[in-house]
């Protein structure tokens, strides 16, 4: 029963955050341009409660776009083929949803012990209740977001092909094109961080990740080529030639109105969530951050003073912060402090503080979404910071840079792996 | 006289340049200080003044309906029919602006003074003064032909945007309506009836009629 709950409260929960969030980013994007090109940016929808007018820096004009779509008239071409014409905003923006069913966003919390340190003894128990903040943890992992991220494909050419316009045909035909060179350079750029990892499940990418160092400072090359393919997957600018106003009106979606063009659009915004979720989850150690255990924070610095491994482990054990930090007991900011103080003082060069689990469990959560936005930030950056490229640069980069540059990662991962490994490899 | 030549060559595409990933992280550096900057601007509400300090660095425009650029004084905005001291139009039915104008938005329909006026035989006034601000191109033209200053652009109004045709046809009433951007409805030019003794033009007493 906790099972069915768990997986509806998290679907629903995901799925309401991302199309919320494709509102915010709708803001987020007008705004931050608007910053990068020394505008103001909108402000002047407003919200009257009681008389005053609440203008929310401009967030009212995302409301103000969402009502618009759905009144809008929902005309549809006469000619094209109907059923997937209205298929297609729908393929368009299912799969980035579903991408993140499988993003691990926090560490697993475990009910029954929340208030608790954490002890790995924990896992092995057979009553445990558990609370994996991931929708679901499949096996194949990574194999599942490359599946259906290809199947985002189809959203834009059925567009394309239904609308039964030249201009929506060849966006579509563009973005079949872009999408699957793409894909393949996208798929390749992954393999260096498999064979490091040994796994394509992304909790156990996450847990190598916490236990040795971030993906991005072993793959550095596989982050970069990863992260220009994910961008060329969202279509958007510099990127955007099946949108191509100057030459295609609006490309694939040029005959969609109403809500089904405001499908597409938060589609592509949905996109750059959850590719950022994946560049976080596989490069940036997902809900880690360094010093950050499964208790708490610990800071040992072991050269410095000479401490040995036994006298930390000492330490570790004996500043635990478990009976002063008691939710239902209260805690003064003074008895942190103290708390704190006494830490810095004792020791030399090590710093440990230690949380009950629920606190670790939400820390966690809080550094995945702050390094997922910051990277959706730095990918509205790129987007308003380059122009776009031609169709046939586009094809050269997929295929004569990104393509051979992830085969030369593949080969340099795999002799350093050997290099270092011996040949049994991992 | 020796002629120095100084030959400028093309820069060269380095290798930097032709990988472009150093380029993006230039330009994104550039958009970023540039954001950060209108960020702290627009949080502090300490943006530069884009009339006074136009090479300012930050955020460059102005919020129009809430602030607003004073205008060049030669600026044309919409029309007003300037006033006499008692409150008539200055405007003689001359039909010179009506003529003048390009656009032919103007009518005017001209009428005598009534017989015991002292200005029946000297001019006319207008009964009807209208203007299609919507077919009106703004060139001023009229303002110029104006023998009389009677007609003036110097009201620092844009003409708003109504959302029916008729709304756009001014009349009388209405061009003597607005005021000039001083906040007057004379003109600068001093006026001289008939009759007065400053009166420049032949009157009955003086033509000896
Ligand atoms: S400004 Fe030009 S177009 Fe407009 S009324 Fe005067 S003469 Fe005509
Ligand atoms: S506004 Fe001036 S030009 Fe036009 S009719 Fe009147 S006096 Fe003549």
């Amino acid at each position: 029963m906790l099972f069915w709950i768990q997986a509806f409260v998290k679907i629903a929960l995901i799925v309401g955050v991302l199309v919320n969030m494709a509102a915010i980013l709708l803001w987020v994007e007008r705004k931050q341009s608007a910053m990068m090109q020394d505008r103001v940016g909108p402000n002047r929808a407003a919200i009257a409660v009681f008389g005053k007018r609440f203008r929310l820096a401009g967030l009212v004009h995302s409301i103000a776009d969402g009502i618009k779509m759905v009144w809008k008239e929902d005309w549809e071409p006469k000619t094209g083929d109907k059923l997937l014409y209205r298929l297609a905003p729908i393929v368009a923006l299912v799969p980035p949803l579903c991408l993140f069913a499988v993003i691990p966003f926090g560490p697993t919390l475990y009910i029954d012990h929340a208030r608790e340190m954490f002890s790995p003894a924990w896992a092995t128990e057979a009553t445990a209740r558990t609370v994996p903040l991931q929708i679901t943890n499949l096996d194949v992992g990574v194999l599942f977001i490359f599946a259906v991220a290809g199947a985002g494909i189809i959203g834009s050419a059925l567009a394309g092909w239904a609308s039964d316009n030249k201009f929506s045909l060849m966006g579509g035909l563009r973005a079949a094109s872009q999408m699957v060179s793409y894909e393949v350079a996208m798929g390749l750029s992954l393999v260096g961080a498999f064979m490091i990892y040994q796994t394509v499940r992304l909790d156990e990418m996450v847990a190598w990740q916490q236990e040795h160092t971030w993906g991005i400072f072993v793959q550095p090359l596989g982050f970069v080529l990863f992260a220009v393919s994910a961008i060329a997957e969202t279509k958007r600018v510099p990127f955007d030639v099946p949108e191509g106003e100057s030459e295609l009106v609006a490309g694939y979606f040029t005959e969609y109105a109403g809500l089904k063009f405001g499908m597409f659009a938060s589609g592509e915004l949905v996109e750059v969530c959850t590719s950022s979720a994946i560049l976080v989850t596989i490069f940036l150690g997902g809900w880690h951050m360094p010093f950050f255990t499964d208790r708490g924070l610990e800071f040992i610095f072991r050269g410095a003073s000479a401490v040995s491994p036994e006298v930390a482990a000492q330490f570790v054990a004996s500043h635990t912060m478990t009976p002063g930090f008691d939710a239902s007991q209260g805690v003064t900011t003074a008895s942190l402090l103290q708390h704190c103080a006494n830490a810095f003082a004792s020791v030399n060069g090590s710093f440990v503080w230690h949380w009950p689990h629920w606190a670790v469990v939400v820390v966690g959560l809080g550094n995945f979404v702050l390094k997922a936005a910051f990277l959706i930030f730095m990918q509205l950056q790129i987007r308003w910071t380059l122009p776009r490229f031609r169709y046939d640069q586009i094809m050269k980069l997929g295929w004569q840079m990104l393509l051979p540059a992830a085969l030369v990662n593949v080969l340099v991962t795999g002799t350093a792996i050997l290099f270092f490994n011996g040949p049994s490899g991992g | 006289m020796t002629a120095t030549t100084k030959i400028i060559r093309k820069p060269a595409r380095t290798l930097a340049d032709q990988s472009y990933l150093l380029e993006v992280v230039k330009g994104l550096g550039v958009t970023l200080k540039h954001f950060f900057k209108g960020t702290a601007q627009l949080v502090s509400g300490n943006r530069p003044d884009p009339v006074k300090e136009p090479y300012a660095e930050g955020v460059a425009t102005i919020e129009y309906p809430d602030e607003k650029r004073p205008y060049a004084r030669r600026w044309r905005g919409v029309h007003r029919l300037t006033h006499r001291e008692d409150g008539s139009p200055r405007c003689v039915a001359c039909l010179c602006c009506s003529t003048a104008c390009p656009a032919q938005c103007i009518y005017i329909k001209p009428a005598e003074y009534p017989l015991d006026d002292a200005r029946r035989g000297y001019e006319r006034y207008p009964e009807e003064f209208v203007i299609d601000e919507l077919r009106c191109i703004f060139c001023g033209f009229c303002v110029e032909a104006c023998p009389c200053d009677a007609i003036r652009m110097d009201t620092g109004l844009h003409m708003t945007a109504l959302d029916n045709r008729a709304s756009f046809i001014f009349d009388k009433a209405m061009l003597m309506s607005f005021p000039s951007q001083d906040n007057t409805f004379l003109s600068e030019n001093p006026r001289h009836e008939p009759g007065d003794e400053s009166h420049p033009g032949i009157d009955r007493v003086r033509g000896g009629h």
